[in-house]
């Protein structure tokens, strides 16, 4: 008489295939999956925990290390809470901005999740294109924000620093670059009979169970059901730009990765239209003073030697290049109580200075009135909303982030259960699973 | 007709207080009436909410610096979407010290299931009826729950394996 039993078969949590550290332990009946346990946490970092003891300016670095792939979307997304908060409008410009710097991470996010599931599947040289273009992409986030991963670009009620001279020619030769990489990682995966027979009716969920698991972003559009944040809520500018939402039909690996590759279309298509709408801003007449060191403005601010000082305009950190008096009123928003003042009125002049350190301070800082809000943005893998009490004290009472991963990694059993070991590979791949943002 | 408006028509009896700052249509409900409320939500055609969005908890111990007293210390937080009509709601749903416990909504929403394993996890709520209320961020022999205000921020537990 024989016995079968089914074996557990335990993956990660370091391992290669598990995109950062997640711990799945999986129960089979030969090669055939018959039940997956998530086991996750491994990358805990009490995100939520730490917010609630700093001020609300200081929680935009935590942000930068929720999605690490997208971390600007992770700052929009909590700048934009905090300012529904507070109630208060910014200006144009930096809405254009931030909606610039939010799909070039996308497209970051999106190349890196294609290009990795790519490379999974053997196809090594698209993993290779595809971080190549991303680093192109970065290169100019890099000129802009001074870093490529932790940023912390975006501001409360503004942006941190203008756009550089010349960053929208070299934005387009960039996305000219980024569209050639996408061609060509099409004709290498599109058609690719390997390709296909891996991804093609593998990890299938429909849209009835991708709903009910709360699923969003591409994952839950390559089932057919076009829902989009930018679409149903059109927060900054989206609803001015001309887009499509590309959807799937049946839910499977394949129609994922053309979901994300006509995402990242639309996506450069996006910051095109974003680069042709952009207003010049009111910037307050050219200043008729020399550009001086701000070490030199703080000295002469200090011996009272302040005449004319306030024509000077100061020369800063490359980082903080856009920050100075000139363009400060185009990026945020014209409020005392929550934005910094310009540079110059922060080195050159003591309302300037009482003003920044009333902000910095601890104890001081940005209050806003007592209440809660969530508000959703899209980011690259779902809606990404943040919840946020305040109870009228610099410091927010709670910070409850929605990770997009979150629900699509509790609806991947439902995906996997009845697939082959194997395919556990590609269908996680899918996922774009990010650890940061999952365990916060 | 919004869907606060609907709801306060209905369940009047049920509802403590409600609000819509900034807009977010918020209403507070008493523990007792949730599974209903959640049903009417879910299955009434004009209200359609088929996504259990986000599902947390606060705590209010010592709100605002102790200046604010609230009757029951947690409130467990629900935000639900409707993709059809494209509207939002908040219940939120205040629960004792004492007896930390509400009613799970596993059976309506398949989402619900991993976001109250987070909420037990974290502050120590209990689901009557959770098919599976484990731990999820934390390991299984964590003392305490890490969100709650009275669980110091610098507190360190050394990690202990399994007892396997």
């Amino acid at each position: 008489m024989t016995q079968t039993r089914s074996m557990l078969l335990n993956v990660g949590p370091s391992h290669p295939a598990m995109h950062g550290v997640i711990r799945m332990i999986m129960e089979l009946d030969g090669e055939k999956i018959k039940g997956v346990d998530i086991e996750m946490g491994y990358l805990h970092r009490a995100f939520e925990k730490m917010c609630e003891t700093v001020m609300y300016t200081q929680c935009f670095p935590y942000t930068d290390r929720l999605n690490y792939v997208s971390p600007l979307i992770n700052n929009v997304g909590f700048a934009l809470t905090v300012e529904k908060l507070l109630g208060i409008d910014i200006p144009e410009r930096a809405k254009y901005i931030r909606v610039i710097m939010s799909e070039i991470s996308r497209v970051t996010d999106h190349l890196t999740c294609v290009g990795a599931s790519a490379m999974e599947l053997g196809a090594m040289s698209v993993f290779l294109y595809m971080i190549k273009a991303r680093e192109f992409l970065w290169e100019l986030v890099e000129e802009i924000t001074g870093a490529r991963l932790t940023i912390s670009y975006v501001r409360i009620g503004g942006v941190k620093a203008d756009l550089t001279k010349g960053f929208a020619d070299k934005a387009f030769g960039k996305i000219a670059d980024v569209r050639k990489v996408l061609i060509e990682a099409d004709e290498l995966l599109s058609r690719n009979r390997i390709f296909i027979d891996r991804m093609k009716n593998i990890g299938k969920i429909s849209a009835e169970d991708a709903i009910a698991y709360g699923v969003t972003g591409p994952f839950l559009r390559a089932t057919g059901v076009a829902y989009d944040v930018r679409k149903s809520n059109p927060y900054l500018i989206y609803d001015k730009l001309d887009f499509e939402v590309p959807v799937g039909s049946t839910g499977d690996n394949l129609d994922r990765y053309f979901v994300r590759m006509a995402e990242m279309e639309q996506s450069l298509r996006i910051i095109e239209q974003c680069f042709q709408q952009i207003p010049d801003g009111p910037i307050a007449g050219d200043l008729s003073g020399v550009v001086i060191p701000a070490a030199q403005m703080v000295d002469r601010a200090k011996m009272g030697q302040t005449e004319d000082l306030i024509e000077d305009e100061v020369n800063l950190d490359p980082t903080l290049q856009g920050s100075t008096r000139k363009y400060h009123d185009a990026i945020n928003a014209n409020k005392k109580d929550v934005v910094l003042p310009a540079k110059e009125n922060t080195y050159g002049n003591i309302e300037g200075l009482m003003n920044h350190f009333k902000l910095v301070m601890y104890g001081h800082g940005i209050k806003p009135p007592i209440g809660e809000v969530y508000f959703p943005v899209e980011g690259a893998n779902g809606e990404l909303g943040f919840y946020i009490v305040s109870d009228g004290r610099d410091h927010p009472w709670r910070v409850r982030v929605h990770p997009p991963c979150f629900p699509i990694m509790a609806a991947l059993p439902k995906c996997l259960i009845g697939d082959m070991m194997a395919d556990l590979v590609p269908t996680f791949g899918s996922v774009n699973m990010i650890a940061g943002e999952l365990d916060r | 007709m919004k869907p606060l408006q609907r709801v306060q028509e209905q369940f009047s009896a049920d509802i403590i207080e409600t609000h819509a700052f900034r807009g977010d249509e918020t209403a507070i409900i008493r523990p007792s009436s949730l599974l209903a409320i959640a049903k009417f939500l879910k299955e009434t055609p004009e209200l359609d909410f088929n996504f259990l969005m986000d599902l947390t908890a606060v705590d209010y111990l010592f709100y605002a610096g102790g200046r604010i007293q609230k009757e029951f210390r947690f409130e467990v937080v629900y935000h639900f979407f409707s993709l059809k009509h494209n509207h939002r709601i908040r219940l939120k749903v205040p629960v004792d010290e004492k007896s930390p416990e509400v009613d799970t909504l596993c059976n309506l929403w398949a989402s619900a299931n991993w976001y109250e394993r987070e909420v037990w996890d974290m502050y120590g709520i209990k689901f009557k009826g959770h098919p599976d209320l484990r731990r999820i961020l934390m390991y299984e022999e964590f003392v305490g729950h890490a969100l709650r205000k009275d669980y110091p921020v610098n507190k360190r537990q050394p990690l202990i394996g399994p007892q396997n």
